[in-house]
């Protein structure tokens, strides 16, 4: 079964990060990513620009009506995922409690809902 | 006709003992709750139409369960004619004869039915229905009516609960032991509820109901017999040590009496004798937790003749433990209080007043309630009505209220 791993973390955290913690953790999330590719539990998963770069989009009545930032103004901001494949969610529990952002923000485990192709 | 009548009382006896380990292990064989009930039910039946026939099976747990399994299979048999439904249906019967393995494995299905229940993907209030419903074996609305809560409403949570279950692939499992720390601590966490609502109804007018308590503590026994750290057993004690003073808590109109003015001769000696050396046993593993901190100070008063020689320092020491192992406002104001006992009402008021000016306990009643308690004691009267005003205004329970009331009117009157 596929789980989408939600890294959630403050933004501002990671622009006041000093250099060497900066670089100390991408080794960590490479190392990460490496490990759980080779474990198979890896699908696919990216980090996200700032959240300064978003669009929100939405139509109503027909109308397109985009508005900036994220819809939601939250203390944690969505700041990248994985997309896993585990045998249940207790797997996928451990695989999230692994992802180094779980250290300093919060990760969200989502099972993928499977949708049947249209016939 | 009247051969059959000593057979529908075993079955009804086999049903109080075994029912919920059959439906535990019928939920891991068939891997759906729904199922599984169906087929306890359709297992039970059988035994009530083939018992008197043929005898009671040597070993009716595993009778009923390979009963239940195969009706299960039918059923899905049957449904497989209207739907494609044929790979769930080997996945299911693929599972060899051999699954039903007996003793370990089912002591296992229990505990694993305890710790999928309790999961915590699930809502709080979810995992409590759901141990309720499927550990216990308690109606639907018999926990509706518990938790004040309407038979729908109740019915809803389970159903959610169940499909959180299948949707996010809860497994039906013990978890592995770098997690079972944390996930028996959860685990934990819902008996206690389940116990307090027992213990402290929340809202309402009955100050305890009884049974939600007993059946906590039948839990915490089961929990004790199939894992038993020393957390568990603190928690098992803390709970007899709690509930052996029930009998003294209310007086007979149905009013609140305070600890010091219990009658101890009402108190239930074996609870406290069983709780107390639980309490020593979790204490001497070394790896006990909150739980029996908390147990302990509860066995200090369990076991003192009467209020004024409890061992208040003995108390006051074990709640330093507990305030570092737990540090909680609520903690410090009990702890407080036990301070007013071994160093006089001047020491706690010093100590509620400041917990009450960090601000986190200024709308909860008991810390007003404690603050006119030690104003009373010290004659300042006026300062003692204001307090007890306070904690009238905040509190939600009728035999609370009332106790509250009766003091502010005496204090008034003095």
């Amino acid at each position: 079964m596929r789980y989408l791993c939600l890294i959630y973390s403050e933004e501002k955290m990671w622009q006041t990060m000093p250099r060497p913690e900066l670089e100390e953790m991408y080794g960590q999330y490479f190392a990460f990513t490496e490990d759980i590719k080779s474990s198979g539990h890896y699908i696919g998963g990216n980090p996200l620009q700032p959240t300064s770069t978003a669009t929100t989009v939405r139509v109503r009545d027909g109308r397109l009506c985009t508005t900036d930032g994220p819809f939601a103004e939250t203390r944690e901001q969505l700041g990248g995922y994985y997309l896993v494949e585990a045998g249940d969610l207790n797997e996928a529990i451990q695989v999230a409690s692994r992802i180094p952002g779980a250290r300093v923000g919060s990760i969200e485990v989502r099972p993928i809902q499977e949708v049947m192709a249209p016939a | 006709m009247d051969a059959a009548d000593p057979i529908r009382s075993t079955v009804e006896a086999v049903y109080r003992a075994e029912s919920r380990r059959v439906l535990a292990t019928l939920i891991r064989l068939l891997h759906d709750f729904d199922l599984a009930e169906e087929a306890l039910h359709d297992a039970f039946a059988a035994a009530l139409q083939r018992w008197p026939r043929e005898g009671v099976p040597a070993n009716p747990r595993a009778w009923l369960v390979s009963a239940g399994r195969f009706k299960a299979i039918d059923h899905l048999r049957r449904r497989a004619r209207f739907a494609a439904a044929a790979p769930e249906l080997a996945l299911r019967h693929g599972a060899g004869v051999d699954d039903v393995a007996f003793d370990d494995g089912v002591a296992d299905d229990r505990l694993r039915l305890i710790f999928t229940c309790c999961h915590p993907a699930l809502p709080l209030d979810g995992q409590v229905a759901l141990t309720l419903r499927e550990v216990c074996g308690i109606s639907t609305e018999e926990v509706a009516r518990a938790f004040l809560v309407r038979p729908p409403t109740m019915a809803q949570r389970i159903v959610r609960a169940k499909a959180g279950i299948r949707e996010a692939r809860i497994p039906y499992a013990v978890p592995e032991r770098p997690d079972l720390p944390e996930r028996l601590a959860g685990v934990l966490h819902v008996v206690y509820l389940v116990f307090n609502e027992g213990y402290a109804a929340s809202a309402g007018d009955a100050l305890t109901r009884a049974d939600l308590a007993e059946e906590a503590i039948r839990l915490a026994r089961l929990l004790v017999e199939l894992l038993p750290e020393p957390e568990v057993q603190g928690l098992l004690a803390l709970m007899l040590l709690h509930d052996a003073r029930r009998p003294a808590r209310t007086s007979w109109t149905g009013e609140l009496v305070l600890l010091e003015d219990q009658d101890r001769r009402l108190w239930d000696r074996e609870r406290i004798g069983e709780g107390a050396a639980l309490v020593e046993s979790a204490l001497r593993s070394r790896r006990f937790g909150p739980y029996t901190l908390q147990a302990a100070i509860a066995a200090l008063h369990a076991q003192a003749p009467d209020a004024a020689s409890t061992d208040w320092s003995e108390i006051v020491g074990l709640y330093d433990v507990l305030l570092r192992a737990e540090p909680s406002p609520v903690v410090a104001l009990n702890r407080a209080v036990a301070v007013a006992m071994r160093d006089g009402a001047d020491a706690g008021l010093a100590l509620v007043d400041a917990l009450l000016a960090a601000g986190r306990l200024t709308d909860y009643h008991l810390a007003h309630a404690a603050r006119a308690d030690l104003l009373r004691r010290l004659g300042r009267l006026q300062e003692a009505c204001a307090a007890y005003e306070r904690a009238l205004e905040l509190a939600k329970l009728e035999p609370e209220r009332r106790f509250l009331a009766r003091r502010l009117k005496e204090a008034g009157e003095r």
